[in-house]
């Protein structure tokens, strides 16, 4: 224990990271835009500076705490320079503030105040940006930008993406995507944790409100809506409400729902037992062949675009199984118009969710059936709770309501799996636990915090290895540990920090105990539940009698899997080496992906283009360099016209260009 | 194949800087010596080689006002304008090569990709002042009438390839 002068007040402290977490330990709190304890320090606000007796203005972010520091956090020189730096900031800020969708949550409009900052003496000199709209899930407003890197270190620490970064310099520094182009084209993988962490409108979720109170108020439209297992551990903060529990909260947005005008509110946990049901039976099938192992979990969007563009080798890996919404919006868009007496066209299902990446998976053509979206809308947990406000409806004094049958019944593995880990336990409890007991205490070892936890269980005498991740970085750990020599049989990976519990859709949280409580809440409603086996949920017992025969039939895999395909990591075109003056050309397309590339591209290229020359082609051909073909294993790749050519030689591209020049002329 | 040629250059850079993400800025330096610029497909390219994000390679591109990533003239034309050049009236200088050359507003490069001006802040020869870097060589002390003879030459030149 050590002990240091705050304020002229005396305190002990540890081994806390700097001396920021010691003040505010001390509940002393400092104003930050660019410190998270979950990210490293970056120390570009200034705004936590403090006096350090015999060493001056220091920022307290990036200083550590040392015995006997004589600290204080508020002086009159302090209080100024904290009100110039806001004041300056706010003079380059777009201050919409009213029509902002950060308004009333964003830390500089709370800062302003708290600063008494009343008047902006500087001219604003930022030439006006274009918002970026490009993306289902987020919205990007440059203008509203106080280039803290909260964003830009969010992608790259910890989900090691780095779609966005810092570019140009001095007054026109940005935080962008690559050659300053919209998000969509860049490999975002729409977590929208960049959000969250936004201290500022400038990156915000996309708002779906207005569509779906347009379809509300459509007389010709039969809407209903599903609510995610982690919503309801949040909702409450909304509304100033953290003791909100789980139970409670889902009955008081059920009611909140049937208020607005939703026909039916259902409950994706419902879907989630399903696919427990679908994953396990998936699983179980794998693990007894041996193949495709280990299984990578699919429910969490943000990492099944993640795999694709980055892994595609291990895309067979992922589980062909939709997530808990992609069932969902199957399954209500198949028999729900016939129960209700509609045409298909005329039902539109919204479901309510943690996450931004949702808005963006709703859109993937595989959860298309006939050119018709199997789930229309996705509103985030912010987004219901401001419906909420604009229905005029109190929250805390709503009555609880029951959700509606058959999609509304659910056993408690439906419902943890919003938390990370909560997928491995409901799968555990669906393939160990005995078909005559209701007892599943014995499969929560796989629940805690670590970003990668591991574990192992004995079934039949042979080992299961298990692993659990959260963040996209800690899933790159893992696919590198496997690619060396480690085996395991089932992971699941959840992008967000928590699992669905912190993702980016729920009301913003900077004290990371938040993110405890919600996973607290999510394991204390299993426990009131009735039943906590997927396989024991009647409704799920019946639909597969009525439709789908048996997990993992036929009719199981058209609605309830989907395939997944690998992705172009980046919109950039491929390269021109050479382009021939005839009209019509047979296009050569040589990878050079980093693995094609060790593997002889270059050469090839070369080789390529002297055969080309000897042929005397050159002026009906175009050559091109692309950087990658998702087939790295099998590298070099060449695409001669229609014909993709692994392990490509000289010889056998020669083949296939004397094929297909032909039907060229 | 002037294009193939570039490209296979490129490549070899790579080699000789190991993929080592760490040589972003010299592998940035050679490639735009081959190009003149740093093409957006190979900036792509160089990303996926180095396996860092492209956004950190543009970040690092547009940092530094030594990297372009538009095409630039094949003759490099940087006025001087730091203190003692500006206070020689470099401006009026950059006016002058501004109107000679047709380059309107913010355009630095000529249409026929002949010439690109660059105002920078010091080339080191205060007292030569105003100074003038024509690719690699300096004059110093120009005045409007011997920019124009400088320029006029090199078109004349040029012409005569």
């Amino acid at each position: 224990m050590k002990t240091i002068t705050i304020n002229e007040k005396k305190y002990t402290f540890d081994n806390e990271k700097n001396l920021l977490e010691v003040i505010r330990k001390a509940n002393i709190e400092l104003p930050t835009f660019c410190y998270h304890s979950e990210l490293s320090t970056y120390g570009a606000c200034r705004l936590c500076m403090v006096n350090v007796q015999g060493r001056g203005i220091l920022p307290a972010c990036s200083t550590p705490a040392e015995e006997g520091m004589v600290v204080v956090t508020n002086n009159e020189e302090i209080r100024e320079m904290r009100k110039m730096i806001v004041e300056l900031l706010l003079a380059n800020h777009n201050k919409d503030c009213t029509s902002c969708h950060k308004s009333e949550s964003c830390q500089l409009q709370t800062l302003a105040r708290r600063l008494g900052i009343h008047k902006v003496r500087f001219q604003n000199v930022r030439k006006p940006e274009p918002v970026d709209f490009s993306t289902p899930s987020i919205v990007r407003d440059a203008t509203k930008c106080v280039l803290c890197g909260d964003c830009v270190r969010f992608c790259e620490e910890i989900q090691t993406v780095g779609a966005i970064d810092f570019a140009h310099r001095g007054s026109n520094s940005a935080v962008c995507p690559s050659f300053g182009k919209n998000l969509e084209s860049s490999e975002c993988v729409y977590c929208g944790q960049c959000a969250r962490v936004c201290p500022t409108g400038a990156l915000t979720p996309k708002s779906d409100v207005s569509p779906v109170w347009n379809a509300l108020s459509n007389k010709n439209k039969t809407v209903v809506v599903a609510i995610a297992p982690a919503v309801r551990a949040a909702i409450g903060e909304a509304f100033g409400d953290t003791k909100e529990t789980g139970t409670s909260a889902a009955g008081k947005m059920v009611t909140a729902l049937r208020t607005m005008g939703f026909k039916k509110v259902f409950d994706i946990s419902f879907a989630a037992d399903m696919t427990i049901v679908e994953e396990s039976k998936e699983f179980a099938d794998r693990f007894s062949a041996g193949e495709k192992l280990p299984q990578f979990t699919s429910c969490c969007p943000a990492w099944v675009k993640f795999v694709e563009q980055y892994y595609p080798d291990m895309i067979e890996n992922l589980s062909s199984c939709r997530s808990p919404q992609g069932m969902f919006g199957s399954i209500a868009k198949k028999i729900l118009p016939e129960m209700y007496g509609i045409k298909k066209e005329d039902l539109v299902v919204v479901s309510v969710m943690p996450c931004t990446a949702k808005k963006f998976e709703i859109k993937r053509p595989e959860l298309s059936t006939d050119g018709i979206q199997d789930t229309d809308f996705v509103l985030t947990t912010q987004e219901l709770a401001r419906m909420i406000e604009e229905s005029g409806l109190t929250f805390s004094t709503l009555e609880r309501s029951a959700f509606d049958m058959p999609l509304g019944f659910k056993t408690g593995g439906g419902v943890i799996f919003g938390n990370s880990g909560g997928v491995t336990e409901a799968v555990l409890r669906n393939v160990l636990a005995k078909a005559d007991s209701n007892e599943v205490d014995e499969f929560s070892f796989v629940r805690g915090e670590d970003g990668i936890r591991e574990t192992s269980v004995k079934v039949n005498g042979k080992d299961l290895k298990v692993a659990v991740v959260h963040g996209l970085g800690n899933a790159r750990k893992v696919i590198r540990d496997i690619r060396a020599t480690k085996k395991y049989d089932l992971i699941e990976v959840m992008a967000c920090p928590g699992g669905c519990i912190g993702g980016a859709g729920q009301p913003v949280y900077k004290d990371l105990d938040v993110r405890k409580k919600r996973t607290k809440c999510l394991y204390e409603n299993d426990k009131v539940l009735e039943l906590h086996k997927p396989q024991d949920n009647p409704y799920v017992q019946k639909l597969y009698k009525d439709f789908l025969k048996e997990p993992g039939s036929h009719e199981a895999h058209e609605c309830l899997h989907a395939k997944h395909t690998s992705r172009k990591r980046l919109a950039e075109n491929p390269f021109t080496i050479h382009k021939g003056i005839d009209e019509k050309h047979l296009k050569i397309n040589v990878c050079f992906g980093t693995s094609c590339m060790l593997r002889g591209s270059q050469k090839l290229l070369k080789q390529i283009l002297e055969l080309v020359d000897k042929k005397g082609i050159k002026d009906t051909v175009e050559v091109q360099a692309s950087f990658c073909f998702e087939k790295c294993s099998k590298g070099p790749v060449v695409r001669i016209g229609s014909k993709v050519i692994t392990k490509c030689t000289v010889e056998l591209a020669e083949k296939a260009i004397d094929e297909e020049i032909k039907t060229i002329a | 194949m002037e294009n193939y040629g570039k490209f296979d250059k490129v490549c070899q850079i790579l080699e000789e800087n190991g993929r080592d993400k760490t040589k972003l800025i010299p592998i940035l330096q050679a490639v735009q010596d081959v190009y003149r610029y740093l093409p957006e497909e190979i900036l792509a390219f160089i990303a996926s080689s180095l396996n860092i994000s492209p956004a950190r390679v543009y970040g690092v591109a547009t940092f530094f006002s030594h990297f372009t990533l538009k095409p630039k003239g094949k003759h490099i034309i940087k006025v001087c304008d730091g203190t003692a050049c500006h206070v020689k009236k470099s401006s009026l200088l950059i006016d002058a090569l501004k109107t000679k050359l047709n380059l309107k507003g913010t355009e630095i490069t000529t249409k026929d990709m002949l010439f690109t001006v660059e105002a920078v802040s010091c080339l080191g020869a205060c007292g030569l002042a105003p100074v003038m870097l024509v690719d690699n060589d300096v004059y110093g002390q120009v005045t409007p009438e011997k920019l124009s003879k400088i320029i006029d030459d090199i078109i004349k030149k040029e012409e005569a390839l």
